[in-house]
């Protein structure tokens, strides 16, 4: 046993045309104890940034929660909202800080840069960062959601069909992967706003 | 902050709420060599009378305009070497704010670090406050040109132009007269010229000032080459 497959789950970004999408599952499980399917592992930073987090899930909710504080700080003393090159840089800071001694978790960083151009990046437990044009994967069923993804995505999607794609991706990914699933919530984000909606995922 | 048999601050207050040492540090700010900038529509100049003690100085051993980050400089009016250790410790903190931000911190950061830095001297143990008002020129976040003054207090202030040390008083009255509001930086650079000659002892020529500028346009901080001082100055006479 991991401990990044302690608690289980799957996240996946994806870039569109102007718009960005992140979906994840909402299970949470203690091993193969399945204790809760509303667990959010997706939060929204501002209305053009989302941070991911797959791993364990005490880990997943402290880093919120500090990177939540470290934001505020910037934004109150620059009075000026925080960019999505700067908040991904200062999250790999973050993690590095602990380089022995980890959060156990897998970060993504989606949203979309002042430009409205898609900003997709993913970082190992100790913030090695990895920028993407096309699509991240975390979790406990990367495997499966780099197959469904690489054969799935395409380019200038929109809004409505990178939905269809980022949605179909993820369930057939979890569906395949015992502690990911039970549950799963997508949010698109396009400059006019945030579209959020939660799917009917098979409850095994 | 000094050894423990100094770890009760120096600076203390007076019976009619001074701080006389902060004073006395304005005195030593006074008495240097003139500093002055003005803020353009389009960009900052700061500029200082660099006029040495001798022919046989080295000038280009002596550098009182400097580049802290892309963006910024400093320019100053007091005691030489406590500006270094200022500019050290901005240089640093610039620094770290881009490994931390991979963005250059903007000006109004550096200068809220650099006030906080002095301030901490004039409220630790066993340092003095610094000898020095720092003029620091540079963009904001959204690329807004800036000039700020910073005090030994650490009091900080923006200002649409100033000048700092021997002659403020003069040199402040000359802007106010020439400043307007959307000049722009060519003409605020002319302007800087003239109201660096108006004190000026003796000649004024291109090796004892320096000028500093930093455009909205490329967002950098350049100190001019004597060259390009030279060309400015043909043009103001």
């Amino acid at each position: 046993m991991s401990i990044f497959t302690y608690n289980g789950g799957a996240i996946i970004a994806m870039s569109g045309k102007n718009c960005i999408g992140i979906a994840s599952d909402t299970r949470l499980g203690i091993q193969f104890q399945t204790v809760a399917c509303d667990f959010q592992k997706v939060f929204k930073m501002s209305s053009k940034l989302f941070l991911g987090l797959a791993g364990l899930a005490t880990d997943v909710q402290t880093l919120e929660k500090l990177l939540q504080f470290r934001m505020n700080l910037y934004e109150l003393r620059e009075e000026r909202p925080m960019s999505p090159k700067a908040f991904a840089e200062l999250l790999s800071n973050v993690l590095y800080e602990k380089r022995f001694g980890s959060y156990f978790v897998e970060p993504i960083v989606a949203g979309l840069n002042d430009d409205g151009s898609p900003f997709l990046v993913n970082m190992d437990c100790i913030g090695a960062p990895c920028l993407a044009k096309d699509y991240v994967v975390a979790g406990t069923a990367t495997a499966n959601m780099h197959g469904m993804c690489e054969t799935l995505w395409k380019e200038g999607m929109e809004s409505e069909e990178l939905f269809e794609t980022l949605s179909q991706a993820l369930l057939a990914s979890v569906d395949r992967d015992a502690i990911s699933g039970w549950g799963a919530v997508v949010h698109i984000v396009t400059k006019d706003g945030v579209m959020t909606r939660e799917l009917k995922a098979r409850q095994d | 902050m000094g050894d423990s048999a100094y770890s009760f601050s120096l600076t203390t207050f007076s019976r009619t709420g001074k701080l006389l040492q902060i004073e006395y540090a304005l005195n030593a700010v006074a008495n240097g060599r003139t500093s002055l900038g003005i803020c353009a529509k389009d960009g900052v100049v700061i500029a200082t009378d660099k006029k040495l003690a001798s022919a046989l100085v080295d000038v280009d051993s002596v550098n009182k305009v400097e580049a802290v980050n892309k963006s910024c400089g400093f320019v100053y009016s007091g005691v030489g070497p406590d500006y270094r250790v200022l500019v050290r410790k901005a240089r640093k903190s610039a620094q770290s704010y881009f490994r931390m931000y991979r963005e250059d911190q903007p000006v109004s950061q550096l200068v809220k670090q650099t006030a906080s830095v002095m301030q901490e001297y004039t409220q630790s143990g066993g340092v003095r406050p610094f000898g020095v008002s720092l003029l620091v020129a540079g963009c904001d976040g959204d690329g807004t040109p800036r000039l700020y003054q910073v005090d030994p207090s650490g009091a900080y202030f923006g200002w649409k132009a100033t000048a700092i040390g021997k002659n403020y008083v003069n040199a402040k009255n000359f802007l106010e007269k020439r400043y307007q509001e959307d000049m722009e930086l060519e003409d605020a650079i002319h302007t800087a010229l003239l109201t660096l000659r108006e004190g000026f002892e003796g000649e004024m020529n291109a090796n004892n000032i320096e000028l500093g500028v930093v455009r909205k346009s490329d967002g950098e901080f350049r100190l001019l080459t004597p060259e390009q001082v030279q060309d400015y100055l043909d043009e103001a006479n």
